[in-house]
Parts: structure tokens; C-alpha cells; sequence
């Protein structure tokens, strides 16, 4: 074999050997702890939630103050969304109106969505106990819970909202 | 002028009320064939003398370093319905005018957006993009970073759920095209897939769904199927070339191809993995489907098989009996889009309209067909199918499945009304 040969077969050899894979990885390592400013979202088992705890008593200054403007007296609503009412009108041949009483199936949402965005003008603004207590009072307005009932991490996931069995999934998903 | 002259021949209807042959555009023979069949549509007499104009007279204006429409085109805007709270600016939709648009792509200007506390003026160097829960490693990404992995690019619709909602009305109401289906567009979105990041933080077995949260003042929130966040959705950077703009996500957006507008998660910044959806305001109180019973649909992904005449429309006042084309888009979260027919007798006779490439999955389709107007009352449909087969509902077998309390995924036939002075109206058919 010519010395030329013998060069171009090791040159094959080199170019065909597997470089060590270069898988971009640009993300940066960060801890819980570090993510946790960010970390919100409360689930159906209350995973997530913060301590405090609150009445609808309580609540109702802190809806009076934050909320009134937008949602109306007593939640009734206008210029925004009613938050009470219409609980059994979801039936056929109805009118269905929809609120946090007669639609939402959890009340930890009420929580996690007062929470991140609400009042409008300044979410993420509330203590912990405001907004335990003012989803209290709007729970109280539905008369889901009493008017004095604490709600807090442990008892705010077992508050059982009335179309908590109402939803069922789409039949045409993609599998 | 006769029928007998060379290259004329007569072309007769191949629906009800003047719906031409799709092979008219094929053949190439169309403007002759219908004004010698029909009679109209052709001006026979002289044009006046051509005209000199001024900018044919004097140099035009320097360069602009970003372009803009024509001043003439002022009119082509989106529509955007009065706050009910002056308080809340922000919330709710702006709306494309897709009646006054061609092609498939909406220019990032038009794209319909739907915003929950307004548009964020995000720092694209202050932002930051978290994946965290059953991972391996939570790991966070800056823009910067994002740009150095692999992107690809696909044309893809984003539709509202909400789009279309008024026909769920009882009696059709006095809107145009933008007012009733403008929360759907198209863009030309590239980014990063979602896959490459997931893999980099190394999933849990035990991971099923992405909790995606944007970093709007709302933090509005979704929960993705994990099989659907690891198959085609992209962290996208590039909306039509240039960056997302920022009332459609401005620095990075997620496109959920097919998937409700919803989940298209704006100004995105955290995506956690979890065993279970996370149960939010906009999975639970909205973007759910109250039946005809009590009972609602939850997590309705796909933007099922659907299509609209976007010209004639409202607006547009038919200018004389004569040739028209009837031109819309077809689409489906499906898949792509096999057939649409039209009609012009509302619903009574159909014919296939052309489909002009591309034809592709998950994005719009421009289909054109051939009407000669005769001036009478006419009702202009079209009607899309998908290479599942899935076939557009008319709205009584779309009411007859779901009733019409549910608002959103409306996707069935709409219907323009022609009167006699050729304007359109929305109806019911």
C-alpha cells in the first residue's frame, strides 16, 4: 500500500468518526426555591396554596375596597363578569347564567385567579388572608359556605362547588 | 358581440343561482366564456382617454426605515368592540378585517389578538422562560438563549374559540365580517420546538400535562397535554419574519398548532409539568361547552374543520349583476383541508371550489369559485371538508349536537344573504 493510500484511508477513518454530540444546551440550572416567586398556581388538592386564612366577614370590606367597582354590589356584576347567582340554570332550556356559584367546578380556581389577576388594576397585590378572605365572601354570597366559616389550605379544597360533576370530556380529541 | 365568435362559448351554471365550473379559473377561459354566456359582467362602452397624474409628474417621498400600507388603505384595520369598562381597557378581542385581506397570511399588524389585562411592554433582556415540576433539572432560559437552538418554521391559523359566537344567536344579528369571525388569522410562525427544551430538563415519567402561564399582569394560564406540548408545539420568536409582536406574545409565544386560541400562551414565561391539569379560570369558567343538557365539554382541543366566503361579504356592495368570485378560507385543527364547496343558493345546490396552493395541515386554505350574479336574492355558503373526513356541520346539525348554548368552537356553515342591491347581510340559512 502507497503511503498516499495508507494517508487517505486513515483520513477516512478520522472524518468518519462520530463527533461528540453537541445537543444545545443553553437553559441554566435554577432551584425551587428560586422559581418560587413565580410558582402560583394552586391546584384542585390545594397543592400550592400559601398559609393564612380568611371569613367572608372578613371579606367583605376587602370586596368593598378591591372589588365592587368592577363586579357590582354583592357580586352582582356590571360593568364586569356577576360572580353569584344562577346556580340551576344550567338545565335544558335555559338560560344559562354563568358564575362562580352556579358554574365553577373548584374553589381553589376562585383563589388561584384572584390571586394572579386580580384587582385588575393591581394583581398579585392582596395578602394571602385578603384573598382567602374575599374568595370566602364570594363563596358566602352563594351560599356555598357560612358567613364565618375559616377558609384557609386545608379547608378551602374541601369547599364542594355545586357543578363540581358538571363537565365531561370532548369526544373528538386527537388520541 | 356573439356567441359564435372565435375563443367564446357559452358556460352554464353548475349550481343553483349561477355557481360556474372551478375549471373556468382551470382552463384559463373565464372572462370570455361567462360574459357571452350570461351577458353581463363585460363594459361595452369606451374607457375616457388615459390620464397624466401628478406622481407620474413629480419624484416620490424618501425611504422608511419600517414600511407602512398605503396611505389610502386607512380602512383595513381590525375591528375592536367597546370595553364594557372603560376601566378594564385591554380585555377582550381586536378583530381581523378578513374580508378585506386575500391570500392566507394576516399581516402581523391584523392578527386578530385576544388579551385578558392588556398588552405588556416586555424587556425582551428582562425575560425569562422557567420549565419546572416533574423535570429532572428546572432549568430557565433567557431570549437570548432561546435563540441559539434550532428553530424551524410553519404557517399555522390561530382561531379564538370564541370566534364566530354570534351566530349562536337565536335571530342573526346585524354584524359584518370582522364583528363575527374575525378572531381567526394565519402567520408564518418560527421558533424553537417545545420538545428540544422538555428534553433538555429531562421529563418525569410521571409528567402528563404542561401548565403554560404568560407573564401578562393576568398570568393567564393553561394546561397543554403533555403529548401534544412534546409532538408539533413551538416556542415561537418570529411572527411573518420579523419578531412576535407584542400584542400576539411579544418576546415568545407558544403555537399549539390546531389547538384553541387559548392555549396559544402569550408573553409565555413558565411551563410546569404536572400529573394533572391545573383546573384554571380559563379551563374551568371559559373555553368550556355547556350542552343541551347540563353538562359541559372540557379541554376542547382542536379548531374543528370550518370555512368562510370572506369576499362577498358585508361591506362589499356587489356593483352590478355579473362575474364575481366568491373567494374565503378553509381550515382545520384536523388536519388539512380536502374540498370546499360553495353555494349560492344556501345550501340547496353545492359546487367544488378551486383550492389554491398551499394546501397545508393546521393552516388556512384560499378557495376561489366563479359566480355570475344574476341580481337576484342570493344566499352565498361554503362548506369544508378535512382529510379526516370531517365535514363542516350545518347549523342545524351543529345545534342538534351541542345546542347553541355553549359560545365557543362554533365552526358550522354561515350564510351571507344578497339582496337585490347587492349588499350582504348575515343570515341564517
Amino acid at each position: 500500500m502507497s503511503t498516499l493510500k495508507s494517508l487517505a484511508v486513515v483520513a477516512a477513518l478520522l472524518f468518519s468518526l462520530p463527533v461528540l454530540a453537541q445537543t444545545p444546551r443553553f437553559g441554566q440550572p435554577i432551584s425551587p426555591a428560586d422559581i418560587a416567586p413565580w410558582n402560583i398556581s394552586i391546584r384542585p388538592d390545594g397543592a400550592g396554596l400559601p398559609p393564612g386564612r380568611g371569613t367572608a366577614t372578613q371579606g367583605e370590606s376587602v370586596y368593598a375596597a378591591k372589588c365592587q367597582a368592577c363586579h357590582g354590589e354583592k357580586g352582582a356584576g356590571k360593568p364586569n363578569d356577576a360572580l353569584v347567582g344562577g346556580i340551576g340554570t344550567l338545565g335544558p332550556g335555559k338560560v344559562p347564567v354563568r358564575t362562580v356559584g352556579s358554574y365553577w367546578p373548584y374553589a381553589t380556581t376562585l383563589f388561584d385567579y384572584v390571586r394572579r389577576a386580580m384587582p385588575f388594576q393591581a394583581p398579585k397585590s392582596l395578602t394571602a388572608d385578603e384573598v382567602y378572605a374575599v374568595s370566602a365572601y364570594i363563596l358566602s354570597l352563594n351560599d356555598i359556605i357560612g358567613p364565618d366559616d375559616i377558609l384557609d389550605a386545608q379547608s378551602l379544597p374541601k369547599v364542594r362547588m355545586p357543578n363540581r360533576d358538571g363537565f365531561i370530556p370532548f369526544p373528538r380529541n386527537p388520541k | 358581440m356573439t356567441r359564435k365568435q372565435a375563443g367564446l362559448r357559452p358556460v352554464e351554471p353548475v349550481a343553483g343561482n349561477g355557481i360556474l365550473s372551478r375549471r373556468l379559473f382551470l382552463e384559463r377561459a373565464l372572462v370570455a366564456g361567462t360574459a357571452v354566456s350570461m351577458g353581463t359582467g363585460i363594459r361595452e362602452a369606451s374607457a375616457e382617454p388615459l390620464a397624466v397624474q401628478p406622481w407620474m409628474r413629480t419624484p416620490g417621498s424618501g425611504f422608511a426605515g419600517y414600511g407602512q400600507p398605503s396611505s389610502f388603505e386607512g380602512k383595513v384595520a381590525r375591528f375592536i368592540p367597546p370595553s364594557p369598562n372603560p376601566a378594564t381597557q385591554g380585555v377582550g378581542p381586536a378583530r381581523t378585517p378578513l374580508h378585506l385581506l386575500d391570500g392566507i397570511i394576516t399581516p402581523s399588524g391584523l392578527h386578530f389578538e385576544r388579551s385578558h389585562s392588556g398588552i405588556p411592554d416586555i424587556d425582551p433582556d428582562q425575560h425569562q422562560l422557567v420549565i419546572h415540576g416533574l423535570v429532572q433539572r428546572p432549568l430557565v432560559f433567557t431570549v437570548d438563549a432561546l435563540h441559539r437552538y434550532p428553530m424551524e418554521s410553519r404557517i399555522a391559523f390561530i382561531e379564538c374559540a370564541g370566534n364566530s359566537q354570534a351566530l349562536n344567536a337565536p335571530k342573526p344579528l346585524p354584524l359584518g365580517m370582522a364583528a363575527i369571525h374575525g378572531l381567526v388569522s394565519c402567520a408564518e410562525w418560527t421558533g424553537v420546538r417545545l420538545s428540544t427544551l422538555l428534553d433538555e430538563a429531562g421529563v418525569d415519567r410521571s409528567a402528563r400535562w404542561v401548565i403554560a402561564e404568560g407573564g401578562d399582569s393576568a398570568s393567564m394560564s393553561r394546561s397543554i397535554p403533555l403529548a401534544k406540548a412534546l409532538d408539533d408545539t413551538l416556542v415561537c420568536l418570529y411572527q411573518n419574519g420579523e419578531r412576535v409582536r407584542p400584542s400576539n406574545g411579544y418576546p415568545i409565544r407558544l403555537l399549539v398548532p390546531g389547538y384553541e386560541g387559548n392555549l396559544n400562551v402569550k408573553w409565555l414565561r413558565r411551563l410546569e409539568l404536572t400529573a394533572a391539569p391545573a383546573m384554571s379560570k380559563d379551563e374551568t369558567s371559559r373555553y368550556t361547552i355547556l350542552l343541551n343538557d347540563e353538562k359541559a365539554w372540557q379541554f376542547v382541543f382542536p379548531m374543528e374543520v370550518k370555512s368562510l366566503v370572506t369576499r362577498p361579504a358585508p361591506g362589499l356592495k356587489l356593483q352590478g349583476a355579473g362575474f364575481y368570485e366568491i373567494s374565503g378560507l378553509a381550515w382545520s385543527g384536523h388536519g388539512s383541508i380536502r374540498k370546499v364547496e360553495v353555494s349560492a343558493d344556501g345550501g340547496k345546490s353545492w359546487a367544488p371550489a378551486v383550492l389554491q396552493n398551499p394546501v397545508l395541515s393546521k393552516a388556512p386554505v384560499r378557495f376561489r369559485a366563479p359566480w355570475q350574479w344574476d341580481g337576484g336574492p342570493a344566499v352565498l355558503q361554503s362548506r369544508a371538508t378535512d382529510d379526516k373526513g370531517n365535514v363542516q356541520p350545518t347549523r342545524a346539525a351543529f345545534a342538534a349536537e351541542r345546542g347553541l348554548r355553549g359560545i365557543f368552537h362554533y365552526n358550522a356553515i354561515a350564510s351571507w344573504g344578497i339582496n337585490e342591491n347587492g349588499e350582504a347581510a348575515n343570515v341564517y340559512a
